[in-house]
């Protein structure tokens, strides 16, 4: 075995990334309650700047790869695929910002890119402490490993790529929808009297009703595209493009959760906290897809567990 | 009678046409898909049935939870859900393709109301020059007006994409494709899996249901390895195959190499590198219980081999080194099953460094013999999955649908708009089926520049 510890630039590039995610995430903290609304470009700015960095970082990694003589896209283990999560999250919801310009989103989405990127460096940097069960569940190796040989194809890329952009729409719709449930149950409450405080800043909840089917619309076609090149892989590599494997078959709930929340908008009595509570659900059920399925059950994708 | 039957085909036409019933399947089928990613599925494992209590075992085989994908229940919701899709479809279709070919051509003062987005400005030029104006105007900007003279108004109508209404209907119909592709797979198709030894050919592979698969030809492995990385880490398996027609090697087909996600086709079959064993022999040392008589006993892989007294020894497993699996051991060992004359199966493992454990063993259990394991001679197979699914370009050609589909569905939009012409006014009206904020700005655009149109030069 390979006992040398590896350098890699890229690890320390993404160490900078989450501190600029972190000071973004606070600078949107501020705008909650600063009567100066300047502090939302500085929080997206950073926003900008970590993304950015954190796109050289995986580039780097990429190249790294190479140079260690594996040659890989940098999206083959947990440790790879949690940081490529949290780029893809920062992704959506600036792509998000620029369409709808409403930053105070920030608050409610950057935590989730946040704290997907410090869980990958904190649990593969620190000795864990805690019970052996659940130190085996959190802790990951950043090490660039070499490609074991069912990986070995381009479907890789293309399937890493389209489901995590899903995740990260899906992401961002429930973010969305935590605030439009706050917001709702708020006005519900004080009727007639226009939300005041730090809800003031949010969006109006027609808008965040628009935002939250609007990333599900983006989510959704992702998530199919996701799961046809997993099913076009499989039968490439193995011959059966569906075998009802728990990664397969969870991706599949959360696509039948997805097209519930698509069909609900035209069902009355489902439009509203409904639609909302289904998307917060749907991206629990893509967490367990992404993180439950690989730490938990057995399958076909069960070295991303490791 | 005849009106209660009718009620009756009327009701279940409504709930099968319901959206309602829509939302409950797909969160149903949602739910009870949890089922199976928790329960194991197919062949139990039987460490997994001893710790199950017999109702539980009873319960879930009745409701088909061990196979739950392909349980009664389950593909009942799955036809529910066609048969949703379709009449949803069949219901609004007729509407929509209404919409589609026959576009409303002139808009009533009650509809003009009730849209929110519209333009009101004046002009005081003679009103077929504005006429003209304007319709070169919007057909630059848009496209092609069809114009109505009515009730001493003029209305010009111009709309974009009407066909992107039926992008919804195109993912629905995807559904209905791949299903179709998955009942001719599993109607025409197979799934199996065969192990080939260095040097021999098969004629035949091993189905899913245990059932012999003739392939119609024959396929000889020329050879298997496998290659590490210095991490000790797999990094590629490898087969040479070779197909053969009545004994004879195919052109293209001979000496073909196959890896993991590289496989090879022939007539339709696909054989993909899955797996690989050791193939040769065994060989333990035999001798009385008194440890005299010795002899050198060959096991084969597939059969076994029968002792003196008539028991057939077998090989599950061996290893280099038993170590890891059992510290304070070590050396090599094979995990073996005695059948006895009487049919008794034991298993146990048996050394070839702790001679003293091997004799204890058949002593513990007065066997007429001492086993001792020797070693392992080296010859290969390699274990190919094969399948065959004549239906798997239905479910791209569906994936396909699908993704169009979705495109049409989410990201075109039906935008109409209509400019009436009327007593020195000019009004303009749009209506856009979804993504209604961009047209919002689309639309107070193109107001501005109408705005322009219509005084310039006035």
């Amino acid at each position: 075995m390979n006992a040398v510890a590896q350098n890699l630039l890229s690890t320390q590039l993404l160490n900078w990334t989450g501190l600029l995610y972190f000071f973004s995430m606070f600078s949107f903290l501020i705008l909650l309650t600063a009567k100066n609304k300047k502090i939302g470009v500085v929080a997206t700015s950073l926003a900008y700047a970590g993304l950015a960095l954190h796109t050289v970082a995986i580039g780097l990694r990429w190249i790294e790869s190479y140079n260690l003589g594996y040659g890989h896209a940098p999206l083959s283990n947990m440790y790879e695929s949690i940081v490529f999560f949290s780029w893809t999250i920062v992704l959506i919801f600036l792509i998000i910002d620029i369409k709808y310009k409403y930053k105070i989103v920030g608050v409610f989405v950057m935590p989730f890119a946040l704290f997907s990127l410090a869980w990958a460096q904190m649990f593969s940097v620190v000795s864990f402490t805690g019970s052996e069960a659940l130190g085996k569940l959190v802790m990951m190796d950043d090490k660039i490993s070499p490609l074991m040989p069912a990986l070995q194809s381009n479907w890789l890329l293309y399937h890493v790529v389209t489901c995590f952009l899903g995740y990260a729409a899906f992401a961002v719709a429930c973010g969305v929808s935590i605030m439009y449930l706050i917001k709702a149950s708020f006005e519900q409450n004080e009727k007639d009297k226009s939300a005041g405080g730090i809800l003031a800043v949010f969006p109006p909840i027609r808008v965040l009703d628009d935002m939250n089917y609007k990333s599900i619309m983006i989510g959704f076609p992702l998530l199919t595209l996701g799961i046809i090149t997993g099913a076009a892989w499989a039968n490439y590599a193995w011959g059966s493009y569906w075998s009802w494997d728990p990664k397969e078959t969870w991706s599949l709930i959360v696509w039948f959760i997805y097209a519930a929340f698509l069909h609900a908008r035209f069902t009355r009595g489902w439009v509203g906290k409904r639609a909302a509570w289904l998307s917060i659900f749907g991206f629990l059920a893509t967490l367990f897809c992404y993180l439950g399925v690989n730490l938990l059950l057995s399958g076909l994708h069960s070295y991303g567990g490791k | 009678m005849t009106t209660s039957k009718r009620g009756l085909i009327e009701s279940f036409w409504d709930f099968f046409c319901s959206l309602k019933l829509t939302i409950f399947l797909l969160i149903s089928l949602a739910l009870t898909s949890i089922i199976g990613t928790v329960i194991p599925q197919g062949q139990l494992p039987p460490q997994y049935v001893a710790q199950l209590s017999p109702f539980k075992l009873q319960l879930y085989t009745t409701l088909g939870f061990f196979d739950m994908y392909h349980s009664w229940w389950f593909i009942t919701l799955l036809y529910m859900m066609s048969l949703n899709l379709v009449c949803c479809s069949i219901k609004r279709l007729p509407h929509v393709f209404k919409f589609v070919t026959e576009p409303v051509l002139t808009l009533d003062d009650v509809t003009r109301k009730s849209y929110a987005l519209k333009m009101e400005t004046t002009f005081s030029t003679p009103a077929d020059i504005v006429k003209k104006r304007v319709e070169e105007f919007i057909a630059s900007e848009f496209s092609k007006p069809v114009i109505t003279d009515h009730d001493g108004e003029q209305q010009l109508f111009v709309q974009k994409n009407p066909w992107s209404r039926l992008g919804v209907y195109v993912v629905h119909s995807s559904i209905l494709v791949i299903f179709i592709g998955g009942i001719i797979g599993s109607l025409f198709g197979f799934n199996g899996y065969v192990n080939i030894v260095e040097g021999t050919s098969v004629s035949s592979i091993d189905g899913r249901n245990g059932k012999k698969i003739p392939l119609g030809f024959e396929l000889r492995c020329e050879q298997f390895s496998v290659s590490f990385y210095d991490t000790g880490v797999p990094k590629e398996f490898k087969s040479i195959l070779t197909v053969l027609e009545n004994g004879k090697p195919v052109k293209d087909y001979t000496n073909a190499r196959i890896v993991v996600n590289d496989p090879l086709q022939y007539k339709g079959i696909t054989f993909y590198q899955s797996s690989y064993g050791n193939a040769g022999n065994y060989f333990f040392e035999l001798t009385d219980i008194n440890g005299k008589n010795k002899t050198i006993l060959s096991v084969s892989a597939d059969h076994g081999a029968t002792l003196p007294d008539g028991s057939v020894l077998k090989v599950a497993q061996t290893t280099a080194d038993i170590a890891p699996f059992e510290p304070g051991h070590s050396g090599p060992a094979a995990a073996v099953e005695l059948i006895g004359p009487n049919g008794k199966a034991e298993q146990f493992v048996v050394y070839a460094n702790h001679q003293d454990l091997n004799v204890n063993q058949a002593k513990e259990h007065s066997w007429k013999n001492i086993i001792h394991y020797k070693g392992t001679e080296e010859k290969m197979y390699t274990g190919l999955q094969v399948a065959k699914d004549p239906g798997v370009w239905f479910v791209w050609l569906g994936s396909a649908l699908m993704i169009t589909g979705l495109y049409i569905a989410f990201l075109m939009s039906h935008k109409r708009i209509w400019i009436v012409i009327k007593k020195g006014h000019v009004f303009m009206y749009g209506n856009v089926n979804k993504n209604q904020a961009s047209f919002e700005i689309e639309f107070e655009q193109l107001s501005e520049k109408l705005k322009e149109c219509v005084k310039e030069r006035g």
